[in-house]
């Protein structure tokens, strides 16, 4: 069911969804961005919707609310091991098509493979019923039309798009239509989306070993400065880092926490007695690239990468990961040629 | 919460075997089903996890041989027989036993790289055709042996090769690296014959093309490797190489498979 609400019908929707949900969304922190006077448009629970950032793309992925950055799994107290609270709230989480789509990534990490499901995902998961923003435009760097994450027909309670001073929503969860169709008009909404971006990919159906030993990965090991930053914007990077703390006041108790960990990072592999594997930034590049357009889709069947962008808007050093896809398409194509 | 996989269990040390000053086996408490290859997430609360291979298996006891290198293993070390340690697991694959009961089997093992083979070798010294088996174990020097009595007791029951990489003036063994003694084993029937390899990359690399100019399959050879592991269930992402996970997948792999494995 669509309805249209004025943008005050609609801070009454949210105010009355609060009751039942937290409401975690984009919000744009003033100044907080990485240069003067720049921006950043961060997840973190809202109370108003005038604080939902509805017109631009998130620099943070949905994901800060599924796998925080630092998460406590247990307790340790003596002898006794206990496992953290969650609160048990139901949560609409905000985010767009290509978040979306991401959630299915991380599901399949998290739930699908090996036999056991990660538990403290799952509690999460449940909570969460998305709330898709639509897409008017595409915004720098996207390029989900070529990843095919540019739309998404289900898997969400209800859409936004700001249209003017109104809200066009499509509503799929029962319940929260009757919260809509009290403040706003009945009129069939399809949430909107883009069907072209400025940025292109081929991402090639199968990358020969070739691949992985070309010299394009080369120029990476001196321009990537292997900070990390594209694996915590990433909706899809998954990967964590056990991590035990002890209380300073009292040694007897402590925590384990799992925090988020890089790929590109030094220490994510290394084993006891100094091992270590990737040393070079260029091979770390080609581990999660090749994880993103080929090394996932292996194993469950579809690409990992959703085509945000987000991993392009923020690498300090200008690296474009979509000029690497296309990279690696050139590179699978001539190794094909020469296996002819 | 019920049935938390990250939810360790406390085992008791009921023994400790010291190998060397940094090297020691920890008798655990264990009854379940488990495999030479396979392996446990070791905690200390406070200080942390660390994935550790079984390195044999008994009634009611798993051992694990555990170097001193970090932060956890430190603590470890610091622990006695009747305390606890926590345990989640067994987890990997582990190597199939039966594979190697007919014919001719090389295991070509390096330093702690034997501890996930120690299993298999004894399997293999119970087998009626235990001279059909041949051993390669090498350490760095003789200070660095690990399982001094079981290598005393392999040696009379399959064919043992004992070697370090060096050793002070006066040394009457072996010495050389494990890749030395490869080519004059004498296998009969090398079409057939199996191979396991265990150790430091390096080593890995290097017994394996000398396996190869000796005629083996890659079918036929076996490896297992090491990963930093965070989860052991396929969630942390650490030990993935292209699309297989070390800890799911692996730590065992048939070569034919492994040595398209890129880091």
């Amino acid at each position: 069911m669509g309805y249209i609400v004025s943008r005050e019908g609609f801070a009454e929707v949210i105010a009355a969804l609060r009751d039942k949900y937290r409401i975690i969304a984009p919000i744009r922190k003033k100044g907080g961005g990485r240069f003067t006077d720049v921006d950043v448009i961060l997840y973190g629970e809202v109370t108003d919707a005038a604080e939902i950032e509805l017109d631009a793309k998130s620099d943070y992925a949905p994901k800060e609310f599924l796998t925080p950055l630092s998460e406590t799994l247990f307790y340790f107290t003596e002898q006794e091991v206990k496992e953290a609270d969650l609160e048990p709230k139901p949560v609409l989480l905000f985010g767009r098509s290509c978040d979306l789509h991401a959630l299915e990534r991380l599901d399949a990490i998290y739930l699908r493979n090996g036999k056991a499901k990660d538990i403290f995902y799952e509690r999460r998961r449940k909570l969460v019923n998305f709330v898709l923003i639509g897409c008017d435009k595409s915004f720098k760097n996207c390029f989900c039309a070529d990843m095919g994450t540019n739309r998404a027909t289900e898997g969400y309670a209800f859409s936004v798009d700001r249209v003017g001073d109104e809200i066009h929503a499509d509503v799929p969860d029962a319940e929260i239509a009757k919260i809509f169709a009290a403040r706003g008009r009945e009129e069939a909404v399809t949430p909107r989306y883009v069907t072209e971006n400025e940025v292109h990919v081929t991402v090639p159906e199968t990358i020969p070993a070739a691949v992985l030993k070309s010299p394009l990965w080369d120029e990476y090991d001196t321009r990537c400065i292997n900070c990390g930053r594209c694996n915590f914007v990433c909706p899809t990077c998954s990967c964590y880092t056990m991590q035990d703390v002890f209380y300073t006041d009292n040694g007897k108790v402590g925590e384990r926490r799992r925090v988020a960990a890089s790929c590109m990072v030094d220490g994510y592999t290394n084993v006891a007695g100094g091992g270590q594997y990737r040393r070079k930034n260029g091979e770390r590049m080609r581990f999660k690239v090749l994880h993103k357009i080929g090394d996932f889709k292996k194993r469950f069947g579809f690409q990992m990468c959703v085509g945000c962008g987000r991993c392009d808007d923020v690498c300090p050093e200008y690296i474009s990961y979509t000029n690497i896809i296309n990279k690696v398409s050139a590179a699978a194509q001539d190794a094909g040629k020469e296996a002819e | 919460m019920m049935d938390n996989p990250y939810i360790p269990f406390s085992s008791e040390i009921l023994d400790i075997i010291r190998h060397t000053e940094k090297e020691y086996t920890f008798r655990m408490a264990f009854d379940g089903e488990v495999r030479p290859g396979q392996f446990f997430e070791v905690s200390i609360p406070k200080y942390g996890e660390a994935p550790i291979s079984v390195s044999g298996i008994g009634p009611g006891y798993v051992d694990l041989t555990i170097r001193r290198v970090g932060r956890v293993t430190g603590e470890v070390f610091e622990r006695r027989e009747g305390a606890a340690l926590l345990l989640r697991g067994p987890y990997g694959n582990g190597f199939e036993l039966s594979q190697y009961a007919q014919g001719e089997t090389v295991v070509v093992a390096g330093g702690t790289g034997v501890s996930p083979v120690r299993g298999v070798i004894e399997a293999l010294s119970l087998m009626p055709n235990a001279k059909d088996k041949y051993v390669v174990a090498g350490f760095r020097s003789p200070d660095d042996m690990l399982f001094r009595d079981d290598l005393a007791r392999w040696a009379e029951r399959v064919n043992l090769t004992l070697t370090v990489d060096g050793a002070p003036e006066g040394y009457t063994g072996n010495v050389g690296l494990v890749t030395k003694y490869i080519e004059g084993l004498p296998i009969k029937d090398v079409k057939t014959a199996k191979a396991i390899v265990v150790g430091p990359p390096p080593m890995m690399k290097f017994t394996i093309i000398e396996l190869q100019k000796k005629g083996f399959a890659d079918e036929n050879i076996t490896v297992s490797h090491e990963r930093k592991m965070c989860c052991g269930l396929g969630k942390c992402g650490h030990c993935r190489v292209n699309d297989k996970y070390i800890c799911l997948d692996g730590p065992v792999f048939n070569y034919a498979e492994a040595r398209d494995f890129v880091d």
